[in-house]
Parts: structure tokens; C-alpha cells; sequence
């Protein structure tokens, strides 16, 4: 702006930014990789005219003015164009010339994210980096009479049981008199949680479903994924990988006209049936699919018109109350499979999930309880939901395990749990303490986008522009040009170093508390904690 | 690490003959504790099959207390053996008031209950008396069953067993369980020490238990009488063999496939592998992860031994005819049975529960490979 005109309230400055280019002119080539790349349109070519005065010592010679025209690179400043940090420009950049770096204080562009009166929507994750799963440490190692065991030579059963467990009485009287028992489905306890079909983007779903193939086919871990509200491609429902898959219905229904018709064509069941009534990112506030992203084939597949928002809402309306709705649910999706299929309801982490779970224990059919904890992501939310509603998912698990305890039904409905596992790296880590905590599996979203396909976001506002399709690496795109970026093979590939390390370090964790026979559910005596309310909270040890 | 003997023998015998066989194996205990668990009587007991026996410690004040509860519940003494201690006191062995061991008449209104009531009685009972004395601290109760006793007390082994006098004809019994305590991880604490006791069931374990909280978490929920204390982790052994006898209606062979359940590839093969497979789902919270061996009798004059998974612990069976013991090492055998047949010798493998029948004439092993037998 002129220094002599008025500056608007939402003139902001590069200083006010969150992300701040910095750009070396010694290095550029000017080959306008980086403008070409941005997804925002934050740094355009810049054309500076630049004025030198020549002065000279003699005060007889009178000073040269001349001027020169430079190019290089401009930072935009409007709000919508303010750089998101995802550095894919550095990415590109053959000479490392440019860089976003993270401002020194807290912007002034979050004031300004409602032109127009629109708040912020986003996707990605909570803004916040702390995570009490973190601060968990393993502490009873084996060194007296029980010795620890070798994690690189032992033989471990680190399965999981997805489905409704009958108490043992019921149970072995079923098994015996031939009675019904509810399917349960033996499992890799670290499960990919619902991220659909169109939130993500072709290429990243087909290389998510390869991998978990070739981690069941080739190396015999049994890990499950599930589709989130967006169908599935016709192909897969007819194939005999779709053992591998869990199925979510949500407020939508979006696919599912599609997946009723080929029921009988199905040559295996699904693995199970997710019915989604909350996630973590966002609360009690309905799926949402932007229209960047409802291309053609999006809309087929979900059996809507393109170019259109799909929001689901917040809850299945269909029905007069939640709890009806859940028993409902449950009853009708496990009788389109014959009662072979386990279904589960999926909720946001809540206060009132211990009352849920009060519920199901009493409806014979639930098969399992899946809580998604404040941390969990999104393709896209509200800011305001992703960063300030829902509970956190270690004592809401915590809370559920000693309930289920209390009732006598330990694990006879496992207990799922999502959001925030790895959000700092620590991934093993996490999923130990919340299996401690009480939880039969966990499940990850933003970590597999992470370390299998690159995804820049971060807890520090990175990237996070999942929701309006121009992810830079191709992940939660739907434009080819985007997409493209990403192989499949390579997501298939980075997926089962994932579950593979993964699998290391869990045996690293549990072989030292001695425990190799079966997974160590609702182990609290084997998990401490530095912080005495924590400790106190989670009825842990406290250790300093 | 506790040392295990277990002592069945057609003709009774004294139940010193197995504390002189931890003593050979003392390099394993610490003299932190001894326990007994005595059945089958022969001697003056044998007049009383049918009577509930009392064991336990007492104050003088909890005696008296606990004579006005029994008098109160309509249980009258029938009779005493009285121990009183010989000789000096044992290091680490507290001074007590009174050893209890006496048989009662039970009452009429519990006599004529059908037996699985009369049994829930009786553990309602023995359940009543120790939380009276938790209240205190003046009552220790082992047991309170018929033709079964229990014998407790902290110091080495062999010295107790002769200040309380255990070496006498009114103790020689056909069943006898006994553990040598290595005390790692509890304060010594009576209730901690094994073998463990419900309802005619009795279990002693060595090892350390690494999955014992979450069973614990299970069991105390399962709204059955007597699943409490977990003093020790090693009492959930003894408690999930009462659950898969008693509330289960399994055979003791089932109890392996519980604590211990085959690998998929084991049970590939097997005859019974999907109700064995349904097994392994529905009792997964009661899967041991070792490492531990299980010396248990059940009523009627069983026992048997079993290894977890890992097969981490020693442990061996051998005997002949009429007469077997089964110890945590070879020496407590070879010292108890010198004159047996050693290549029949059993030291039980990951899939075995190795068995003598009330008729202590064999060595039976059941592999868990094996049919079980099952009625529905």
C-alpha cells in the first residue's frame, strides 16, 4: 500500500502472516518452480524497480540517479493467498533458494479468517502439540523372577479381537449347544481409521488398500481399514479384499445405495460395519466434503451431482433418539450380512461415552465401542471444532475400560481407540499406553498419511488445507494434476515399513514387561506417569 | 524363586516328608514362608470326611470372636488338634496366639442344602471370618472345607514345620501340597503365601504372573464368592481353575487350553478346533503369560501340573505305584522318591497337564493336541 492512503482492517502485512517467505536472491534461477507449485497462490513472480544513486566524493560532481528492473519472488498478503507453510516450493526448488519460515509470534491473519463473516474451515488436526500419551512410560520392566523376554526371537501373539465377546459361561454353553455366537474377527491391533473416498484423494486410497493386501496376504498381519462416508468402488466391493475392510455407514449414506446392490455379489463378508455417529476433529458436527472435491467420479461413487458440498449431518435422523438409533443400527446392518458381521458404533470422545458403552453392553449385537479422542483429523471442520471440542482419549478410554471392568465384561466389547496417536512421532509409544489404558486396538488416520504418503501437516498449522483439494502432495486431492504426484505402489510400499516398524517396537515394549502371549490389555501396572493428577486421573503409578 | 512339592500317595503319609524335600531344594526359598495344603486325611480325621475343617490363625481376642461368629452361625466344634510350638521360635516367625485347626458340625439348615449350596455355604463362610478378621487383623483364615487343611506360617520351612509339630499321625494325609516361599514382591503377608484355597480347589504357583492385573480386573468382577484378596498375583491361578471347573463345567484338561490356549497353527489340526478356537476368544482375559508352573489338586483326590506357554520353569513328575510327587526340581524328587523308576520321570512340556488320578497308580499326560472331553 501507499504510505498515504488508508490501510483497510484487513491490510496485513508479511509480518502479520503466520508463514513468511524467505527468498535468496544469490540462488534463484527464476525458473518459477516454486509460484507454479504453491497450492495457494502465495508467491507470485515479483518485478521490482530498484533506484541507485551514484555519489561521488567530489562535492563538484554532481550525484547519478539510475534505475534498474530486478525479478524475483513476492509474497501475497491478502488472506486468502497468506502462505499455508506446506514448503512445497522448497521442495521444488533445484537451488534451495526459498523456504517458508515460521513467524516469530502469533499472526494476526487468524483475526482475519471471516471475510465475509465465514469462519475459518480447515482440514487436518488440532493445533496443539501437547499429548499426555507422550508423557506415559513403561516402567515394569522384568529383572527378577520373570525374565524379559527377547523382542527379536520370541514368538508373539499381539492380535486383537474385533466383536462382541459373550461372557465365557454364555459362550462355551453356545459353543456346545451349537447356539448363536457373534462374529469376531482376529485382528492386527493397530487398525487405519475411517478416512473415505473422495476426503482422500484416488491414488491415496488405492495405495492404502495395496498395502494393507500386502501386509495380510505376503506377511500375514492382519490390519484392517476402514472407508470412512464415501463408498466404495464398485471393484473392491466385489473382491475378495474387501475381508480386509471395514465398512462405515454415517449420517449420509453416501455410497451405500452402491454397496446394498452388490451385497450379493460380494464374494467375502467385510471385516465389519462402522456406524459413525461423531469424530473427534469435529464433535457432534456432521461429515463434510467440500465441493472443490465432488468431481465426477466422487459424485458416482456416492451416488450425488459433482460440484456440490455434501455435508452429513450430525446425527442419523432417521431415527427418534441415539440410542434407538444405535441399537437400529446395529440390528439392521448385522442382518443384511446374517448376523456374520460385526457392527460398531463409532463415536467422538465425549463425557457421555461411558453412557453409550453402558448401552451397548446391553444390546447382545454390539460388537464393539470405536471413541475418536479430541486429537483425532479431519478432511475438513470448522477451526473452532477441531480446536477446542471433544475429550481427550486417554481417560475417556480409561473411563470405559474400569466401567466395562466394573460390570464383569472386560474386553467383551473391545474398546477402540482414535485421535492424536503418534501425533508427535511416537506412534508405538502411544498405541501401548492406550492398549494399557484399557483399549483392545487403536486406530491412525494422519499418522499413515504421514509416514506413507508425506503429508506436511502439522500440529503448527502446516499445509492443513486438506479441505479444499489442492493438497500439494496429492493426498487429499481429487485433481489429477495434484494426485498425480502420488505413486501408489510407493503409498503401498511406505505403509508396510510402517506397520512392519511399528510391530518392532511394540515387541520392544511388551517383550520387556514380559508379555508376549497375548496382548496386554487393561495392563495398568505395567504404565506410569511424571504428573500426579495424571496419574491420579488415569489410576496409573506415579513416577518421578 | 518359591520352590513347588506336592506329595500323592495311596497310603497317608507325613506331610514333613514334603517340607524335608523343600529343604533340599532351599537354594530356591529364602525362608520367607512356608504353606501346606492338606487333604485326604487318614488318621482321626478320617472319622470326619464329611466336616468342615478350620484352619487358620488367631489372636486370643479373634478367637473368641471367632467361636461367638461360628456358635452364632450354628457351626458347633466337633474337634481340636491342638499345635502348640516345640523349641525355639524360628528366626522371622512371629509369635502367634493360636494355631486353629478343628472340624465343625455344620448346621442343619446347611447340611440338608443341595450340595452346590452347601458348598457356597461353607465359602461364604471361611469369606465371613476373614473379612472379620481383615477388620482386626486377629483372624486368619486358610480354609474351611471338608477333609482339607491349610498350614501356614512365615520362616524357613524346615524349622517351622518342626516347631509346629507337623511331623504327627493326626496330619498323615494322601494329598499334600507344599511351597517354600522366595519372598520378591509382596510384604510377607499370610494371605499372600500358597497354595491358594476356594471351594476344595487349591493351587500352588512359582513364578511371577505378568498378565495378573488384568485377570485380577476380570475375575473380582465376575460376581463369584471368593474372588478377592489377590494378596499374591499367583492367586488367579488358583481362582481361574475354580472358574473353568466350577462356573465353566469344563474338565481339568480345559484348564490349559484357558491360561495357556494353542498357537492357530497348534490348533489347526485339532479335532475340537473350533470350539477350542471359541474357547481361546471368550477366555482370553484369563491367559497367563508366565513364567510359571502350576501344582493344583482338585476334590476327589487329583493332581496335576502345568507349564505356561513358554516353558520358563522346571518341573517334574515321577513316583510309582501308589505313591507320586511332583516337584518344581529334580532333587526335592529324587530325595522324596529315591527308590522310583527315573526314565519314567515326566517333566511336562508347553502343551501338557500332566495328571495322577485319585487311584495314584500312573502318570497320565494330556497334550493340549488331544481331544478333550467334553459333554454338551
Amino acid at each position: 500500500m501507499s504510505a498515504n492512503t488508508a490501510a483497510s482492517p484487513s491490510q496485513l502485512s508479511i509480518k502479520d502472516l503466520p508463514w513468511q517467505i524467505q527468498w535468496r536472491e544469490e540462488r534463484c534461477t527464476l525458473c518459477g518452480a516454486c509460484t507454479s507449485v504453491c497450492p495457494v497462490g502465495a508467491i507470485r513472480l515479483g518485478v521490482f524497480r530498484k533506484r541507485e544513486i551514484h555519489a561521488h566524493p567530489s562535492l563538484s560532481t554532481r550525484p547519478k540517479t539510475t534505475w534498474s528492473i530486478r525479478y524475483g519472488i513476492q509474497q501475497c498478503t491478502e488472506p486468502h493467498r497468506a502462505c499455508v507453510g506446506c514448503a512445497t516450493c522448497t521442495l521444488v526448488c533445484p537451488n534451495d533458494a526459498i523456504m517458508p519460515m515460521h513467524s516469530d509470534e502469533k499472526d494476526k491473519l487468524r483475526m482475519h479468517r471471516n471475510i465475509g463473516g465465514q469462519a475459518r474451515t480447515r482440514g487436518g488436526r488440532r493445533n496443539d502439540n501437547e499429548s499426555v500419551l507422550d508423557r506415559i512410560k513403561f516402567i515394569r520392566i522384568s529383572m527378577l523372577t520373570d525374565p524379559a523376554l527377547d523382542a527379536g526371537r520370541h514368538e508373539f501373539d499381539l492380535r486383537t479381537l474385533l466383536g462382541r465377546v459373550l461372557p465365557p459361561q454364555e459362550g462355551v454353553r453356545a459353543a456346545l449347544d451349537g447356539g448363536w455366537v457373534p462374529p469376531v474377527r482376529e485382528i492386527y491391533p493397530l487398525m487405519i481409521g475411517s478416512m473415505s473416498f473422495g476426503a482422500l484423494s484416488p491414488n491415496m486410497w488405492e495405495g492404502l488398500q495395496m498395502g494393507v493386501a500386502y501386509l495380510n496376504e505376503e506377511l500375514g498381519m492382519p490390519v484392517r481399514i476402514c472407508t470412512g462416508e464415501g463408498g466404495v468402488p464398485p471393484r473392491l466391493l466385489r473382491s475378495r479384499f474387501l475381508k480386509y475392510v471395514i465398512l462405515q455407514i454415517a449420517s449420509g449414506y453416501f455410497g451405500w445405495d452402491e454397496i446394498i446392490h452388490a451385497i450379493p455379489h460380494m464374494k467375502e463378508d467385510p471385516c465389519a460395519v462402522e456406524i459413525k455417529y461423531g469424530q473427534g476433529a469435529k464433535p457432534g458436527d456432521g461429515g463434510l466434503l467440500m465441493w472443490h472435491k465432488v468431481n465426477q467420479l466422487i459424485a458416482a461413487i456416492r451416488g450425488v451431482p459433482p460440484g456440490v458440498s455434501l455435508p452429513s449431518p450430525p446425527t442419523h435422523q432417521t431415527k427418534y433418539s441415539i440410542e434407538e438409533a444405535v441399537a437400529k443400527m446395529i440390528q439392521s446392518m448385522s442382518m443384511a450380512w446374517g448376523f456374520r458381521v460385526p457392527v460398531y458404533p463409532k463415536i467422538s470422545g465425549t463425557t457421555t461415552a461411558t453412557s453409550v458403552l453402558n448401552n451397548l453392553t446391553r444390546n447382545p449385537y454390539a460388537a464393539a465401542l470405536a471413541i475418536d479422542g479430541e486429537d483425532g483429523g479431519t478432511g475438513a471442520a470448522y477451526n473452532v471444532s477441531m480446536d477446542h471440542m471433544g475429550a481427550p482419549i486417554a481417560s475417556n478410554i480409561r473411563d470405559c475400560y474400569l466401567t466395562l471392568c466394573a460390570l464383569g465384561k472386560q474386553n467383551e466389547i473391545p474398546l477402540i481407540a482414535g485421535g492424536g496417536i503418534g501425533k508427535n512421532g511416537n506412534l508405538a509409544a502411544n498405541a501401548a499406553a492406550l492398549i494399557m489404558l484399557g483399549a483392545s486396538a487403536v486406530q491412525i488416520g494422519k499418522y499413515a498419511m504421514q509416514a506413507a504418503a508425506g503429508c506436511v501437516g502439522s500440529e503448527s498449522d502446516r499445509c492443513n488445507i486438506c479441505n479444499i483439494g489442492k493438497c500439494p502432495k496429492g493426498i487429499t486431492s481429487q485433481d489429477p494434476r495434484l494426485y498425480r504426484r502420488l505413486d501408489p505402489e510407493k503409498v503401498a510400499e511406505r505403509l508396510v515399513d510402517l506397520f512392519v516398524s511399528f510391530d518392532t517396537e511394540l515387541k520392544k515394549i511388551v517383550a520387556p514387561l514380559g508379555r508376549s502371549t497375548s496382548l496386554p490389555i487393561g495392563m495398568s501396572d505395567a504404565i506410569g506417569i511424571n504428573d500426579k493428577d495424571a496419574a491420579d486421573r488415569l489410576q496409573i503409578r506415579y513416577v518421578v | 524363586m518359591c520352590r513347588l512339592f506336592a506329595l500323592t500317595a495311596s497310603e497317608p503319609v507325613s506331610p514333613m516328608h514334603a517340607i524335608r524335600a523343600l529343604d533340599v531344594m532351599r537354594e530356591g526359598h529364602d525362608g520367607s514362608g512356608v504353606g501346606l495344603f492338606l487333604s485326604d486325611f487318614g488318621g482321626p480325621l478320617a472319622a470326619f470326611k464329611d466336616k468342615p475343617i478350620l484352619s487358620g490363625i488367631c489372636t486370643r481376642e479373634g478367637l473368641r470372636r471367632l467361636d461367638a461368629a461360628m456358635e452364632d452361625w450354628g457351626f458347633t466344634p466337633l474337634w481340636e488338634l491342638p499345635i502348640t510350638p516345640q523349641g525355639p521360635r524360628p528366626r522371622w516367625t512371629p509369635e502367634r496366639d493360636v494355631y486353629v485347626l478343628r472340624v465343625y458340625d455344620m448346621p442343619a439348615h446347611i447340611a440338608a442344602l443341595p450340595q452346590q449350596e452347601r458348598e457356597l455355604a461353607l465359602v461364604r463362610t471361611r469369606l465371613e471370618l476373614r473379612h472379620m478378621g481383615l477388620e482386626n487383623e486377629d483372624i486368619i483364615v486358610f480354609s474351611f472345607w471338608p477333609d482339607a487343611a491349610m498350614i501356614k506360617e512365615i520362616g524357613d520351612p524346615l524349622q517351622v514345620g518342626e516347631y509346629l509339630g507337623v511331623e504327627r499321625d493326626e496330619l498323615l494325609c494322601r494329598t499334600i501340597l507344599a511351597q517354600g516361599r522366595q519372598n520378591t514382591n509382596y510384604a510377607i503377608n499370610l494371605y499372600a503365601c500358597h497354595p491358594f484355597f476356594i471351594q476344595g480347589i487349591s493351587t500352588m504357583t512359582n513364578g511371577e504372573n505378568t498378565a495378573f492385573v488384568p485377570i485380577r480386573d476380570f475375575l473380582m468382577n465376575q460376581g463369584v464368592p471368593g474372588y478377592e484378596g489377590y494378596n499374591s498375583d499367583s492367586e488367579v491361578f488358583t481362582h481361574i481353575l475354580h472358574y473353568t471347573l466350577k462356573v465353566l463345567g469344563l474338565p481339568l484338561e480345559a484348564y490349559k487350553h484357558i491360561i495357556t490356549p494353542l498357537k492357530d497353527h497348534e490348533l489347526e489340526n485339532h479335532p475340537q478346533k473350533a470350539f477350542l478356537a471359541r474357547l481361546k476368544q471368550l477366555c482370553r482375559r484369563m491367559i497367563i503369560d508366565g513364567p510359571n508352573c502350576v501344582i493344583g489338586a482338585i476334590p476327589g483326590g487329583t493332581m496335576f501340573m502345568v507349564q505356561d506357554s513358554k516353558k520358563l520353569r522346571p518341573g517334574v513328575v515321577g513316583g510309582r505305584p501308589g505313591l507320586f510327587a511332583f516337584s518344581s526340581e529334580i532333587c526335592g524328587l529324587d530325595f522324596a522318591i529315591p527308590d522310583r523308576d527315573r526314565s519314567k520321570d515326566v517333566q511336562p512340556m508347553h502343551l501338557d497337564t500332566v495328571i495322577v488320578g485319585p487311584s495314584r497308580q500312573e502318570v497320565t499326560v494330556c497334550r493340549q493336541t488331544q481331544p478333550l472331553p467334553l459333554h454338551s
